[in-house]
């Protein structure tokens, strides 16, 4: 066997469900045996791609492969899309609604820090039609 | 394999074999087997929601007999704070500490003392900026246990300080050392306990090679002792007097231990479902801006212990009530005293240990859980707790671990039947060739018969 799928789909209506794809990715890594470090990457990592979902793209799937030597994660949405990914990746732009931010979320750091916590990413995104977003953690 | 010593245990006779403690306990580490419960005791952190939550009183701490004492030629109290919320209208902590020694104590060290030094060697460390933010406290043995087998990216920020208890032992019999000069093993520590993990944190402890407490009584077992001997003392002289202030004592009820800190940038949890979901949070950074996060196991803090009589909200209460007038706190540290360095630093560091993992080999490991993703599909979904495991991916992992077999659920034991049955019809329905009619005759026969 050389690899290991898992799927989840991020439901958008409900922020208080976000974080569950996340959690369940850190319990089946602890299973595997996967160093300390590389699930606290994948789970940060993850959890902030579940909430920009939410908060942007009324939810989607994420799927995520597991190899001996990395983790592979799609985030895959049907949003608006981002149009300017280059001013999207930095620290705290945001285009999150207010009452979103009225939250706590929306600070600007949810790519940046999906950039930090994961080896590679890579965004694909066509405005109107949707955005995928690719990392990899190395193991 | 690592030996390991549970204080939750069971009383093979009540057990009725039920599904309640399976279903409740936060670590899965319950089955049913042979109308029993069975702990699978390398995941279990003594946290005591079995003892909770079984309606049959088969789930039971280990603790000493009150007459353990006799066996110490000099034997000291500790009692914890939280014992002091067990009783109405105590207004005076003198009362249940000379009430110990009337019991047959020959000494007393508050546990709520050794609380004010852990407390104040907290703060001049959390001032150091040696320690990693949030520092998680050290102080539930449950809490500690846990983070070692399902957080070890969070083993970094874990106080690694002993917990009072622990302190309290120590200091405890290094004075009596001096004070009988007798030899140390002449002298018992003799803890008053509200909980079963901290039994366990004696006999087999983190973060020190050995523990200096020698027996643990329960607050349940000790408690209708104390009551008759509390009315005589409370009009005598007192002998001793208390060393605690309302720091110490606060540590019996959750917050308690982060309001020592004289810093309010804490966050305080209690009841083990909600410290998961805080540590779940934690280890995907989900807060940071901290400086301390308190957990405790039980609701309420240690005065929701199992080993408790009081409602633990009942009892957080007269805690309050008896702390008010108490000065904020009575014991303090100098930030360099070497002497307490060997009392309270951890000798022994915190280390993962991965319970939880399929299989040494990584390969093996995810051919096992894509197995169980498999056989979890397959399995009906109700987790109805009927197999003796908590859920049906929790049969699923038994299955692929060995431990367990898909005919133990009812569902597919249903589905078996239901074949058999099949089967049975068909052989009812079977007759033999030679008499079956209304069947087309063999071309083949009917061509022999031409020749």
């Amino acid at each position: 066997m050389n690899s290991l799928k898992l799927t989840y789909e991020v439901d958008g209506e409900d922020f208080t469900r976000a974080g569950e794809a996340s959690s369940n990715v850190k319990k089946q890594l602890r299973k595997l045996g996967i160093s300390p470090e590389a699930i606290r990457k994948v789970a940060i990592a993850l959890y902030e791609g579940e909430i920009n979902m939410v908060i942007h793209a009324d939810g989607g799937n994420i799927d995520v492969e597991i190899t001996p030597q990395k983790i592979n994660m799609v985030l895959k949405d049907h949003g608006k899309g981002i149009a300017d990914i280059d001013k999207a990746m930095q620290e705290g732009y945001s285009t999150a609604p207010d009452e979103v931010r009225s939250l706590g979320f929306g600070a600007g750091m949810g790519l940046p820090n999906m950039k930090k916590y994961s080896d590679e990413m890579r965004i694909e995104s066509t405005v109107g039609v949707g955005t995928t977003v690719y990392m990899t953690v190395n193991l | 394999m690592q030996e390991f010593f549970h204080s939750v245990t069971l009383d093979k006779d009540k057990c009725q074999g039920c599904i309640n403690c399976i279903k409740r306990c936060p670590t899965e580490a319950i089955r049913v087997r042979n109308k029993k419960a069975y702990i699978i005791t390398e995941r279990c952190i003594d946290c005591g929601e079995c003892i909770r939550v079984c309606p049959h009183h088969a789930k039971k701490a280990i603790f000493d007999e009150l007459s353990v004492i006799d066996r110490y030629e000099y034997a000291i109290a500790l009692p914890a704070p939280s014992l002091m919320a067990q009783f109405n209208n105590l207004e005076d902590v003198d009362i249940v500490l000379n009430a110990l020694l009337k019991f047959g104590f020959d000494d007393v060290y508050e546990v709520a003392k050794a609380a004010e030094i852990v407390s104040a060697v907290t703060r001049n460390l959390m001032k150091s900026g040696k320690l990693t933010k949030p520092v998680i406290s050290s102080a539930c043995p449950a809490v500690t246990r846990l983070i070692r087998v399902r957080f070890p990216g969070l083993i970094e920020h874990v106080l690694p300080l002993n917990a009072p208890i622990e302190v309290a032992a120590r200091l405890a019999k290094k004075e009596a050392v001096k004070k009988t000069g007798l030899p140390a093993d002449k002298i018992g520590a003799v803890f008053i306990s509200p909980c079963a993990a901290k039994v366990t944190a004696t006999k087999m402890p983190l973060g020190t090679r050995k523990s200096a407490v020698d027996a643990v009584l329960a607050v349940s077992e000790i408690y209708p002792k104390l009551f008759p001997l509390m009315k005589e003392v409370a009009n005598d002289e007192p002998q001793i007097t208390s060393e605690a202030g309302r720091i110490g004592l606060s540590w019996g009820s959750s917050s308690g231990e982060s309001s020592g800190l004289i810093n309010d940038n804490y966050l305080a949890a209690d009841g083990i479902e909600n410290v998961i979901r805080v540590l779940e949070d934690l280890e995907d950074e989900k807060f940071q801006d901290v400086d301390f996060i308190e957990l405790n196991a039980c609701n309420g803090g240690c005065v929701g212990g199992v080993l408790n009589v009081e409602n633990p909200y009942v009892a957080k209460t007269k805690l309050k009530r008896i702390r008010k007038n108490l000065p904020v706190s009575m014991n303090h540290v100098e930030p360099d005293d070497l002497d307490l360095k060997d009392v309270i630093i951890w000798d022994t560091p915190l280390e993962y240990v991965p319970v939880l993992k399929l299989d040494d080999d990584m390969m093996t490991a995810m051919e096992k859980m894509a197995k169980i993703e498999e056989i979890t599909e397959q399995l009906e979904g109700l987790d109805c707790g009927s197999c003796g495991a908590p859920s049906c991916r929790a049969l699923a992992e038994d299955v692929v671990r060995g431990l367990a077999s898909t005919d133990d659920c009812i569902f597919n034991f249903k589905s078996n039947i239901q074949t058999l049955l099949d089967d049975v019809h068909k052989i009812e329905e079977y007759i033999p060739r030679p008499f079956r009619t209304g069947q087309k005759e063999n071309k083949e026969d009917g061509n022999h018969d031409a020749d």
